[in-house]
């Protein structure tokens, strides 16, 4: 599997890009595999637990390891012989810095939920798992800062801060098992994106460990702060290529009182613009998100169970539905104001709504969500899913889906046998199109009727080859399409300067 | 009184605004209630009997004449009458409680219910309501009102099915290990079991109309009632906390422990 892999990535490795490959590193840096002698080193720095090791002494056994060397989707699989997981920032800069030394390659590795291979070994890398640095450092109810360290499950960061009536700024499927660090590393968009921005402006410090052992203490929790670079951008979305996240201060914004939901069904996807702009206009602070399925995918999801269906007759010439949630201080108000957009919508002289339903309770706001979070599940459980996760312009959605599925169709490819549902969803208000392709089985032809097609619609149109999924191990190839020459050259040299050694999770976001 | 074989159902469902089922309740610091600042929705069993009103007219068509529903409870119990109007209901009557007086009792509800059916022009054949309210639990008034009116009763309901020519229902109850079919004659009260359906949701269009719809108001005095309660609520705590389980490294250990805590072997 581990070949597969690493052979799908050599083999998309676009022409251009050789260049770049060169300029990293003119000798291809030689990695080191983890011997007993390191093992011994660093039962020096961590306590016996704190060592997962299939080598002399062993105190784990290789299937013990598998959640560590695997991606949850089953896609990349290493081969890894030793999990560290370490307690304290020291421990984490004692290991970095014999690794360093010693030319081994680490991974960083929080949760493990990721999508593009970006927290796994692909080869015997060493895993530096962060999940036992899991205490909250300090939390601001006033100011609603939050210093957590990076193990932090999400999950418990909003359990520990939900009694002060603060939220986390993000939110995301995955909740219950991905870790703060990782959001971070990852730059994870998520649900709340459209009302409380990227992790680039709620996060406002964080604490790094470079490869060199030194600890970079940018850990403050200072709303306005224009002192020469801001270096924790940097780290923000770096996918554990720069250094090792161990702690992160985060903005949390005062929790909504009140969240209502509604599922509107459109006659067209033209509509779906019009309506955006309308629904902004009328709910404005209170709008917390605008969520888009289309018919394929909202037919799949029901097909599979996820939430309780409209009324026949109530989808019935849909083309496509909206998710619209508000989230605001004071239930009335919220209600009166979703209660005039929809009364204007369904009033209009041409209405962009065929009809709609609004949840009358908690179990039925849940329950249309949902219908959107659920097509994840749908798709996994109807087919292989081919995902792609782009950033285009909204008006460019329909029309990416549309052309994908009649490609698929010219290519003589959209039948039982292969391609059965071209579908799309996703975050209207990101601009953020889930684009899937369920197949009955994954196939070469598939594969090469999808790529580089859609990279490169998707770079025809301006847009992002991973919107918020990050790089990875999978997505290497691919950046090109979405980033220039000149930026990459400088990510590059950006590497060099805080890794010269390259052994910061090697394969990700740059090849 | 019994209506006429020919003559059409009218429907009355009396629901009540409840604490929301997904919200954690809270009791308060003097002990005497709970947090009710919190997220109200229409009682889930009561939903279900709204639900099961408006698919009686699904599926008898115009033999079902109308629909009303009934709440009695605070100014905000008007959010979840116009709910049920969204599913369907065709008018209501909203039987005003003041906000700061305590809820009415099963005994006062069912006394306000007979008094409603009574001054009715059109004669009831049918109350659906659900089984029980999850604030307080009691599960009685459907029955008490069954007691007052003299009418059959066919609890906790997992089916129905009506035959107006006959003037018959045929029910089939949740009993312990299974269900038993009763056949009542009309008019009857029906409670409702969480199995019988699942509520529709109210759709944008439906929600629209039902602020159309007429409401009546009324309260205790216009119906001759009196909600001054019987019961004296001496407190109210919340269950003991659960106590965390500990770990423990061998097997020896743990009978250890479990002899210790008094459980033996069989």
């Amino acid at each position: 599997m581990l070949a597969t892999a690493s052979t799908v990535v050599v083999r998309r490795l676009p022409t251009r890009l050789r260049w770049t490959t060169r300029l990293a590193s003119s000798t291809p840096p030689k990695f080191n595999s983890v011997t007993k002698e390191d093992i011994a080193h660093f039962s020096k720095i961590l306590p016996p637990t704190s060592i997962l090791t299939t080598l002399e002494p062993a105190s784990a056994s290789p299937s013990e390891l598998e959640i560590f060397n695997n991606d949850w989707i089953g896609r990349f699989k290493g081969q890894s012989t030793t999990v560290l997981k370490p307690k304290t920032t020291e421990q984490v800069s004692q290991i970095l810095k014999w690794c360093n030394e010693r030319y081994i390659a680490v991974v960083p590795q929080g949760g493990n939920t990721g999508l593009v291979g970006g927290s796994v070994p692909l080869h015997d890398e060493l895993v530096l798992s962060l999940a036992n640095m899991n205490k909250v450092r300090s939390f601001d109810p006033v100011a609603g800062i939050l210093v957590a360290d990076a193990g932090c499950i999400l999950q418990s960061l909003t359990d520990y801060v939900a009694p002060h009536n603060h939220i986390m700024p993000v939110d995301l499927g995955a909740k219950g098992s991905c870790q703060i660090g990782g959001n971070v590393s990852t730059n994870a968009g998520g649900l709340r994106l459209l009302r409380y921005g990227s992790l680039h402006g709620t996060v406002l410090g964080v604490e790094v460990v470079l490869p060199d052992g030194t600890i970079l203490d940018q850990l403050t929790t200072l709303r306005k702060d224009n002192t020469g670079y801001d270096l924790k951008q940097l780290f923000i979305g770096a996918e554990g290529t720069l250094g090792v996240v161990t702690a992160v201060s985060i903005l949390t914004p005062p929790a909504p009182q009140a969240s209502n939901n509604v599922i509107l069904a459109l006659p067209s996807f033209n509509n779906v613009q019009p309506l955006f702009r309308q629904v902004k206009h009328h709910l404005s602070e209170i709008l917390s998100a605008f969520e888009f399925i289309d018919r394929t995918a909202y037919d799949l999801a029901v097909k599979h169970g996820q939430g309780r269906a409209l009324e026949s007759d109530e989808v019935e010439g849909a083309e496509c539905f909206v998710l619209v949630e508000t989230s605001g201080g004071r239930r009335e108000h919220d209600e009166e104001k979703l209660s005039d957009l929809l009364e204007d919508l369904l009033s209009a002289e041409q209405p962009l709504i065929n009809t709609g339903v609004l949840a009358q309770n908690p179990a039925q706001f849940s329950s249309l969500w949902a219908l959107r979070e659920g097509v994840t599940e749908a798709v996994s459980k109807e087919g292989k899913a081919y995902k792609y996760d782009i950033s285009i312009p909204l008006a460019s959605f329909q029309e990416v889906v549309d052309g994908t599925r009649e490609r698929l169709r010219q290519k003589g490819l959209l039948h039982d046998k292969a391609v059965k549902h071209v579908l799309g969803y996703g975050h209207v208000g990101d601009g953020n199109l889930h684009l899937n392709i369920v197949a009955d089985a994954f196939l070469p032809e598939i594969q090469d009727a999808l790529e580089p097609y859609i990279y490169e619609v998707v770079q025809s149109l301006r847009g992002s080859v991973s919107a918020e999924h990050g790089i990875g191990a999978m997505k290497t190839h691919a950046l090109p399409y979405s980033k220039d020459k000149a930026s990459i050259d400088l990510m590059y040299k950006i590497k060099k300067v805080f890794d010269p050694k390259g052994i910061m999770n090697p394969g990700k976001v740059l090849e | 009184m019994r209506p006429s074989p020919s003559r059409l159902l009218n429907i009355l469902v009396p629901i009540k605004r409840a604490v929301d089922y997904a919200v954690k309740i809270r009791v308060n610091p003097q002990q005497t209630g709970i947090d009710t600042n919190v997220k109200h929705s229409m009682n889930p069993f009561d939903e279900i009997a709204v639900e099961e009103a408006v698919r009686l007219r699904d599926r008898l068509k115009t033999e079902v004449k109308q629909i009303k529903t009934v709440s009695i409870g605070p100014p905000k119990s008007l959010d979840v009458l116009r709910q049920a109007l969204a599913m369907g209901a065709d008018s209501a009557i909203h039987v005003e409680v003041p906000e700061s007086s305590p809820a009415p009792e099963p005994l006062a509800v069912a006394k306000a219910l007979q008094a409603i059916i009574a001054r009715e022009k059109e004669p009831v054949d049918m109350v659906i309501l659900g089984k029980q309210a999850i604030d307080d639990d009691s599960g009685v008034t459907g029955q008490m009102l069954a007691g007052l009116l003299g009418w059959s009763q066919a609890t906790f309901a997992s089916k129905v099915e009506v035959d107006v020519s006959k003037g018959e229902v045929t029910v089939t109850r949740e009993i312990d290990g299974g269900g038993e079919e009763i056949r009542c004659k009309l008019p009857v009260i029906i409670t409702t079991d969480l199995r019988l359906n699942e509520p529709r949701y109210a759709s944008l269009p439906n929600i629209m109309k039902a602020k159309k719809k007429p409401v009546e108001k009324l309260n205790a005095e216009a119906l001759g009632v009196d909600f001054t309660p019987q019961l004296k609520t001496l407190k109210i705590s919340e269950p003991p906390k659960r106590v965390g389980g500990g770990k423990v490294t061998s097997v020896q250990e743990l009978v250890a422990k479990l002899k210790e805590a008094g459980i033996t072997a069989v």
